[in-house]
């Protein structure tokens, strides 16, 4: 089933939570609203459900406008950061209970009931464990009776608000593979959210990028990652480089140094911002090259296959006041080959920049 | 809560008397525990066991005869009759505050607070007054009430209407803080699945909440049945009518009907004592349940 969002706004007092957003879920897939705390995207989340109301704005769910509809009818499901079990109920009662809870007409039969809720707990792989209470489950498990729970009235739409939020990284990555396994087998359109961006990433199959209340980019994980479309999506995917400076031509001056860019929709003379992944920096031993920002060896970080190099901006060197911090992925061969020592003065050339007019960032 | 209060206390102390490092020394310990106990003893095992003594100072005979008497047993039914009508109302009522305060978000949530615990500030004597200035011969409402032949001053409504205003605080006072520590997570979760506002209360709110619930109405009902101050200003103190057990024992004892008196004060000892057992074996099973969920 499809979601729709229309011109969505929310405010909590002066704090404006949701800015006129607009967006599209297509049906069946998989998308994250990914954003730092305090961007909207929970408030989002839960005004498509109906646990929050928007001040304006419409919320389409499979083409009918559902903004006025109780949450009970819009045939949701939810799973909650810190799962909201019932804690006073097995697992098998807590699965059935929407089950339990529908009008009598449409509720099914006690064998009926039971033999869903067995087909969820195992579908959860959570069988073993039916006669079990919440606070006898490890946090995963619990995680994975709110999802079953969740399913048992099957909803048109599944919204997860950080699933894995509260569960430590081991499990974390197993319960990813999980859902996304278990979303390629279900097919319900669903919404997760999550401020891991690794996680989104991942999982998803469109990341929704979001911050103070407004809709940054909307891709592909490939996408949002390889062409972010703000300085904002650039800072909150992944370690980056950043450059302060000035456009001259063909080339952004940033202090004395020079790098080469290719943008063509920036203004001779603005002042502008550039972007760097780790990986797309190079490091040059010879100072005398034209190009690149001068900087200092800090720090050689030798473990994994590839080798992380922090540098710093040349005393004094620093633009408006603050000293930079670069960060080089290179691998391990050729961190050798330069024979790098702390303190060598060396100059970083990128491979590739993105150059962002200032103001926007 | 008093039951999370005890919950932590107890393994903070066993963590603290096991370390060498905050262990005090013998003799501070003893010293407290003495004044403490010898404390106890003076000022409230002393009187309860003087009371059953002196009930029973001439003979089991002489008791059964006091608590037998017809003026004793219509106190007796008069005080059951009161805490059978004020301990629901305000089951209801106490559920209903807590729920809106530690639930919803409205204007005049702290003003609604604070207006629960006033009968714990106000003195009893004056709620009763404030009652006989509303409904009595000379009060606000009397002179309509008598036209209409409904007594409430110096008969039981009067007595259930000052015992409903001691009593507001207990149910509600018990749950707020029970309520607002668990949070709506629960119920908006009962409610995305389909469930309406009562199933949700039923289902979910109600088996959640229920010990502190029932713990809030054994306080409740104790007072109610104990209320002295304002029960009094309201009785009138017609024998075999208006008097509750507090009132009559009062009664018995100003004229130097001492065994009598203290046979019936006996059975409000008694009443005690049971509220504790329940109390306490409440707040045992409270804090098994959360150990469980910890």
């Amino acid at each position: 089933m499809s979601i729709q969002v229309k011109e969505i706004h929310k405010q909590f007092g002066a704090f404006v939570a949701l800015d006129q957003v607009s967006l599209d879920f297509p049906t069946g897939a998989l998308t994250a609203l990914l954003g730092p705390s305090g961007c909207g995207k929970t408030t989002l989340l839960r005004v498509i459900a109906g646990l929050e109301t928007a001040d304006s704005g419409r919320v389409i769910l499979e083409g009918e406008d559902a903004s006025d509809t109780h949450v009970r009818q819009r045939r949701v499901g939810f799973v909650f950061q810190h799962y909201a079990l019932f804690r006073h109920m097995t697992v098998l009662e807590n699965v059935a209970f929407g089950l339990r809870v529908k009008p009598r007409r449409e509720r099914p039969d006690d064998a009926e009931i039971r033999r869903r809720v067995h087909r969820l707990l195992d579908l959860v792989q959570l069988d073993a464990l039916a006669e079990r209470f919440p606070s006898q489950l490890s946090g995963g498990q619990r995680q994975r009776v709110a999802l079953a729970r969740a399913l048992a009235v099957e909803p048109r739409v599944l919204l997860l608000d950080e699933p894995f939020g509260a569960l430590d990284a081991q499990v974390r990555k197993e319960l990813r593979r999980w859902l996304r396994r278990l979303h390629d087998e279900l097919q319900v359109t669903s919404i997760f959210v999550t401020h891991d961006q690794e996680e989104a990433l991942e999982v998803a199959d469109r990341v929704v990028l979001m911050n103070r209340g407004r809709v940054e980019q909307v891709d592909t994980p490939t996408e949002v990652y390889e062409r972010p479309a703000t300085p904002f999506v650039y800072g909150f995917l992944g370690a980056v480089n950043v450059f302060h400076g000035r456009i001259e031509g063909p080339h952004l001056r940033v202090g004395e140094a020079t790098l080469p860019h290719e943008q063509t929709q920036v203004i001779h003379g603005a002042e502008a911002v550039a972007f760097s992944r780790p990986h797309e920096l190079r490091i040059v031993t010879d100072p005398d090259t034209p190009h690149g920002v001068a900087a200092v060896v800090e720090r050689v970080l030798t473990f994994g296959a590839d080798v992380r190099v922090e540098l710093d901006s040349l005393p004094g060197a620093a633009l408006r006041g603050e000293p930079a911090h670069y960060e080089v992925v290179m691998p391990r061969a050729q961190v050798d080959a330069l024979a790098l020592t702390r303190g060598q003065r060396v100059r970083l050339v990128p491979s590739q920049i993105r150059v962002f007019p200032s103001q926007a960032a | 809560m008093a039951a999370v209060g005890i919950v932590y206390g107890r393994g903070d102390a066993r963590r603290y008397e096991t370390n060498p490092a905050t262990r005090e020394t013998d003799w501070v310990k003893w010293l407290i525990l003495t004044a403490a106990l010898s404390f106890f003893l003076l000022f409230l095992l002393m009187p309860l066991i003087a009371v059953f003594t002196e009930a029973l100072r001439k003979g089991w005979l002489t008791y059964l005869t006091a608590i037998t008497d017809p003026d004793a047993l219509s106190s007796v039914r008069l005080t059951l009759l009161v805490a059978a009508i004020s301990v629901p109302l305000n089951l209801v009522f106490g559920v209903a505050a807590a729920w809106a305060i530690a639930k919803f978000e409205f204007r005049g949530k702290r003003f609604l607070t604070t207006l629960i615990d006033l009968p714990f500030s106000v003195s009893p004597v004056i709620a009763g007054l404030i009652f006989v200035l509303l409904f009595g011969a000379h009060g606000w409402f009397g002179a309509w009430l008598f036209e209409h032949d409904i007594k409430i001053i110096f008969a039981v409504p009067g007595i259930v209407l000052a015992t409903v205003f001691i009593t507001v605080p207990f149910v509600a006072r018990e749950l707020i803080p029970l309520m607002e520590a668990q949070g709506r997570e629960e119920e908006e979760a009962a409610v995305v699945l389909g469930a309406s506002g009562f199933q949700a209360f039923w289902r979910v709110t109600l088996p959640n909440i229920k010990w502190g619930l029932l713990y809030g109405v054994i306080l409740c009902n104790a007072r109610a049945m104990g209320e002295f101050g304002a029960v009094s200003v309201v009785s009138g103190h017609i024998r075999g009518q208006t008097n509750t057990m507090p009132l009559h024992v009062e009664i018995l004892y100003n004229e130097y009907n001492f065994a009598a008196a203290f046979a019936v004060a006996s059975l409000l000892a008694l009443l005690a004592l049971v509220t504790l057992a329940l109390k306490t074996f409440i707040e045992w099973k409270v804090e098994r349940g959360m150990r469980d969920t910890v």
